[in-house]
């Protein structure tokens, strides 16, 4: 009697939520079905859900047309050349901090923190300016350089707090054992330290992937990445919501399974260890 | 002595990147604050001729400036409400034995991935055109009038696509916290008697409480500068009905090439920045370190 009871409520549960996820990920189906419409179809009333003529000229057009490539090696450039950049400054801070800890560790750890609140309007101009006087502004390398250090708070802590949970005895036990400073690097805390450092790339990869604020701002047409490009249909001419569609689906489909992999992470990561 | 030495290596490790975002909030700051007090035009290089606060009676008594200001924060509270709200009640519905638990987890997690550009046209064009929409089409098979939504309410859509965005990361977030709650906890108190709402009350509220200040922290530093949704879909307008501080200063800045009362802006955006800082950090600051 009670079981069915919990049997008919886990189905009412099930379906509830499987609504509302539809719901919410259904502007994501709806972006993926119209960009194998045409571009008639695209627009007609009423809406043509699933039973219209498929086809992939879309994802020819864009690909032909326009320098969805480009665009697409720029975004990966960007995002994961300022996430390397960022791991080799981060690493050996969040290292310093979580292995000798100093009165000062937490002061300086909130005032990372802080400078991420810093708005990016604050710095607009002068970033701007400083950029086009050294030739960065519309380089991949001044993107790389920005996306770096406006990520690299978030880095230095996630790095923290997984550092902080690798046990310290163990590094004891090493040292007694008279390992040298670079085989105990090496053989012990690497392969324990790993697991943090490739969460954090994967964090920021996404983060710089979808940063939407410097991005804008600092390119033109040709170094721009994804973001950028999506941008330019903004303003478009005649019918073209098909075309967007693709071009959309192919900017995020991989950051989105990429996010699908990282959710444990993402928590973490975003919370700055305050969730796990 | 293995001890200073030590000492002495944790600081050169630390100091790159103490370096690093000491230039990059100290610099370009001090040059805002420099070009604040100037006159100082993009088109016209000579003669920056010192204003005083000149530039920041012009940005802060520009009708636009109170405007934004308003829409800064209409934007950020729309957002947190929908999101904090939605979110709880999200979490606690998939926190629950469910057939397929990980599938809906992934649906609805994705809008989180979204890049920005993609997801403000693709609300803009293909859910809320007054013509070409699902809404208008939704509201013609109702038999209602179809809303031009960026043009008639573009703030309450604005709130819509970024609130979108960011339910799936509070969801996410309280979820989790949500799954290490005690639920020995939780059945004690069901076999006291406690009913639902007790239960909500006393229990998994308190629990959710850093959660939830967590997720208003972060979602405050990035919707702060919310741009790029802007950006795409009604560049601000119309007149000034979505412009919001970064907004203003973006289009001071490099569409009216005025350095000057664009940095203005930017010293007004980080103050307010601040304030709101010290706020959310005393809030949060205590329960980020264990």
């Amino acid at each position: 009697m009670a079981r069915a009871a919990d049997d008919r409520h886990k189905w009412l549960v099930t379906l509830v939520a499987w609504g509302l996820a539809l719901a919410i990920f259904f502007p994501i189906l709806w972006t993926l079905l119209t960009s194998f419409k045409t571009e008639a179809a695209a627009v007609a009333i009423p809406p043509q859900f699933l039973f219209f003529d498929w086809t992939t000229e879309n994802y020819t057009e864009v690909w032909a047309r326009t320098d969805y490539l480009r665009h697409f090696t720029n975004s990966v450039i960007i995002a994961v050349g300022s996430s390397l950049v960022g791991l080799l400054v981060a690493i050996p801070a969040a290292w310093s901090m979580a292995f000798s800890p100093t009165r000062r560790t937490r002061g300086v750890l909130l005032w990372m923190l802080s400078t991420k609140m810093l708005p990016a309007v604050g710095v607009l101009v002068p970033i701007y300016l400083l950029f086009k006087r050294a030739g960065l502004l519309d380089t991949r390398t001044g993107l790389v350089i920005v996306l770096m250090l406006s990520n690299l708070p978030i880095m230095v802590w996630m790095l923290f707090t997984y550092f902080k949970e690798i046990p310290r005895d163990i590094l004891e036990a090493a040292r007694m054992d008279g390992a040298t400073a670079g085989r105990e690097l090496l053989h012990i805390l690497t392969p324990m330290a790993l697991p943090g450092i490739a969460s954090t790339l994967l964090l920021n990869v996404i983060l710089a992937w979808n940063e939407s604020f410097w991005t804008l701002n600092l390119t033109a047409a040709s170094t721009g990445p994804l973001t950028a490009f999506i941008a330019s249909f903004s303003a478009p001419e005649g019918l073209f919501y098909a075309k967007l569609s693709a071009a959309s689906t192919l900017a995020i489909a991989p950051i989105v399974v990429l996010g699908w992999l990282s959710q444990k992470q993402l928590v973490r990561g975003l919370t700055f260890g305050a969730v796990k | 002595m293995a001890s200073t030495h030590n000492g002495a290596t944790a600081r050169l490790m630390l100091s790159p990147a103490v370096a690093l975002l000491l230039l990059w909030m100290a610099v370009p700051l001090a040059m805002t604050l420099w070009y604040s007090l100037h006159d100082y035009q993009l088109l016209m290089p000579r003669g920056h001729e010192f204003l005083g606060l000149e530039n920041y009676v012009y940005f802060l008594t520009d009708p636009a400036f109170f405007e934004s200001l308003v829409n800064t924060f209409a934007l950020l509270l729309g957002v947190l409400a929908i999101t904090v709200l939605g979110g709880i009640g999200l979490a606690m519905l998939l926190d629950r034995p469910m057939y397929g638990q990980g599938i809906v987890r992934v649906l609805v997690v994705s809008p989180f991935f979204v890049m920005p550009t993609v997801s403000a046209l693709v609300w803009k064009n293909m859910f809320m055109n007054p013509v070409n929409g699902l809404f208008a089409w939704l509201a013609q098979v109702f038999g209602m009038r179809a809303i031009d939504w960026l043009a008639e309410v573009p703030l309450l859509s604005l709130t819509l696509i970024v609130a979108w965005g960011w339910l799936p990361f509070a969801t996410l977030i309280l979820l989790t916290a949500l799954q290490s709650l005690d639920t020995e906890q939780k059945e004690a108190a069901e076999m006291d008697g406690a009913n639902a709402f007790d239960r909500f009350v006393h229990i998994t509220l308190p629990h959710l409480a850093r959660p939830i200040a967590v997720v208003i922290l972060i979602q405050t530093i990035f919707l702060l500068s919310l741009f790029a949704e802007i950006l795409v879909t009604t560049n601000g307008g119309p007149g000034n009905q979505s412009t919001n501080l970064a907004y203003l200063v973006y289009s001071q800045a490099l569409l009216r090439f005025d350095v000057g009362s664009a940095s203005a802006g930017g010293v007004v955006a980080v103050v307010f920045a601040n304030i709101l800082a010290i706020f959310l950090m005393r809030l949060v600051g205590k329960n980020l370190e264990r």
